[in-house]
């Protein structure tokens, strides 16, 4: 379980989270949504404590971001940050393998060797693993770093913008593995995303954030609507229900 | 033959060769007198031991700083920790003129890890996206502070010893007199125990805290290696350019960043660059030398010239 207690973010003079409260139960995919410069990495990066605290609280199960141990905080919580530019020349089996960091601290046994592999076979990285990441196209590099967050095997997953350079297939397949993580070993993903198309489609749970704000929060059917689209995201796309599911048509 | 094992082999013959090389002729057959024994015993063999220790540290202090400036084009001679280690190692002489050796050295070493804090605490501001801006502060950066060191020792009149530190040269290294660079290349060696977290570094803070790194220190401990190993190297033969440069670009091409790997062929072609350049010192103008620094500082723009002109023309 997460809970985010009155968080509040500002730079300089700029809030850019005003009074944020959640509870995250465990299992389930909760999409997190809002327009650019919502404050969504920032809650995120936040959750991670990739930021430093300000003001409110933040614990994940038994641990309090800020307090706990960085280590066990690495084997239950894990993030993908929006950007990761890497210049890097590890090879993606190499980057991959970073991701059981936490368990083995530089000497990776048998079992970190065998989920490295399983990492790569299930997003399809087992042609590319020798190569540079510097090598790589966008999506390929995209989904390496998805690769290593996984095999990070960790209760709590926050990915920011993952769809980011994939393609249909790619984000497909991505996002039915994360609904097969949280239904089958019940873990819990936060996922920040752009496409209404696919919170709505495969999320439990989708939050709205504007300006610093939560502004919705409840099951996709619920929470997507024209009035949605027209005071959040102020433009006027139009909604249709396919299949029962709202469809944003573009 | 493996690379590693090759490197290897060339290396082993270049440090045999570099004991043949002088101004005192010696060739093979003299090994039967108890003079040429002497001669390898008390200069030759502590030379090249010198060589190689602050060519391999170099390369691997390199290593980490680009690692840790997530730059390509930074090393410490010539981003402030060379000149800060000078400026510590004169301030020193000023103040406790009657220090020892090993204080002087680890005030040296001080002084180095304070102005390479210096350099990370400007250069992070600069944008991530402006990569070329990171080495030019710190030329600017280092040539204050070596400026500063400049008007220091004219002011006191001690500008002979600044020339020595700023120019590396191995031609007065002899037995007893070069032993610190053994705790450069130790020092250096050691960061292979913390490879993997030095190349999780490389990958960004994010990255790092996310693995569960505590970042502060790891950068912190990078940061140590790196002024231990200039400090040392300048007290000892003085500032080499180029090595903490060209060798890390060289290797990252062949062999990757994963410096569980990278780091011993750093170390050995970094020992091997600069064993070639200071044999060519001794041969170019034989019997007399030029320093290594000059030889160093010519092959490694040349190098870099050609890195930067080929830049991403790689296939792997
Ligand atoms: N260093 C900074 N200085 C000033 N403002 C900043 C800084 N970093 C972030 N901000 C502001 O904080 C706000 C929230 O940023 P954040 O990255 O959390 O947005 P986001 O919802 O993730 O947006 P996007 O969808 O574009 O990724 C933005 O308005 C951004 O301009
Ligand atoms: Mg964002």
């Amino acid at each position: 379980m997460i809970e985010v207690q009155d968080l509040s973010y500002r730079i300089g003079t700029a809030r850019i989270l005003d009074n944020v409260s959640l509870s995250l139960p465990r299992g389930g995919i909760l999409a997190l949504i809002g327009p650019n410069g919502a404050g969504k990495s920032t809650l995120l990066s936040l959750m991670a404590r990739l930021l430093p605290l300000q003001q409110g609280r933040i614990t994940v199960d038994d641990l309090e971001i800020g307090r706990c141990d960085d280590r066990d905080l690495a084997q239950c919580l894990a993030i993908l940050p929006q950007s990761v530019q890497a210049a890097s020349r590890l090879t993606v089996r190499d980057l991959v393998g970073f991701g059981r960091y936490p368990y083995h601290r530089g000497r990776p046994g048998a079992t970190d060797r065998q989920l490295v592999e399983e990492g790569l076979a299930l997003f399809d990285l087992l042609p590319l693993a020798e190569r540079g990441l510097d090598t790589l196209s966008g999506g390929q590099r995209q989904r390496a770093f998805v690769a290593m967050t996984y095999v990070q095997d960790t209760d709590y997953l926050l990915l920011d913008e993952p769809l980011n350079n994939l393609d249909l297939a790619a984000s497909r397949a991505l996002m039915a593995r994360l609904r097969d993580l949280a239904d089958r070993k019940g873990r819990t993903i936060v996922i920040v995303l752009h496409d209404i198309n696919f919170a709505s489609a495969y999320a439990d749970r989708v939050l709205v954030l504007k300006g610093g704000r939560l502004v919705a929060d409840g099951p996709p059917e619920a929470v997507i609507s024209s009035a949605l689209i027209e005071t959040v995201f102020e433009t006027d796309a139009r909604l249709h229900l396919v299949e029962g599911r709202p469809v944003v048509l573009v | 033959m493996s690379r590693p094992a090759l490197g290897l082999l060339l290396l082993c013959l270049l440090f045999v060769g570099s004991l043949f090389v002088g101004a005192t002729p010696l060739v093979p057959a003299d090994l039967l007198t108890a003079e040429a024994w002497a001669l390898i015993r008390d200069s030759r063999l502590p030379r090249a031991f010198a060589v190689v220790l602050s060519g391999a540290a170099l390369a691997i202090a390199g290593q980490i700083m680009q690692l840790i400036a997530r730059n390509r084009f930074v090393e410490p001679m010539t981003a402030g920790t060379g000149q800060s280690a000078m400026l510590g190692l004169l301030l020193v002489s000023l103040l406790m003129p009657g220090a020892e050796i090993g204080v002087k050295m680890a005030l040296a070493a001080l002084a180095a890890l304070l102005g390479s804090l210096g350099f990370f605490a400007i250069t992070r501001r600069l944008p991530p996206q402006e990569p070329l801006l990171v080495p030019l502060v710190g030329i600017v950066y280092g040539g204050v502070i070596g400026s500063t060191a400049v008007y220091i020792a004219f002011q006191i009149d001690l500008l002979q010893y600044l020339d020595i530190w700023m120019t590396g040269e191995f031609s007065g290294t002899m037995r007893g007199r070069y032993e610190l660079l053994w705790v450069a290349g130790g020092v250096a060696a050691l960061s292979y125990l913390v490879a993997d977290q030095f190349s999780i570094l490389g990958l960004g803070e994010a990255v790092s805290l996310n693995l569960g790194l505590n970042y502060r220190q790891v950068v912190l401990s990078g940061l140590v290696v790196i002024s231990v190993v200039t400090g040392l190297t300048v007290v000892t033969v003085g500032a080499i350019p180029f090595v903490g440069l060209v060798v890390p670009n060289l290797v990252s091409r062949i062999a990757g960043d994963n410096l569980r790997r990278s780091l011993p062929l750093t170390a050995m072609a970094g020992a091997a660059l600069v064993l070639a350049s200071d044999i060519f010192a001794r041969l170019v103008v034989h019997p007399f030398e030029v320093p290594v620094a000059t030889v160093i500082g010519m092959i490694g723009a040349a190098l870099f010239l050609w890195m930067l002109y080929g830049r991403g023309q790689h296939v792997s």
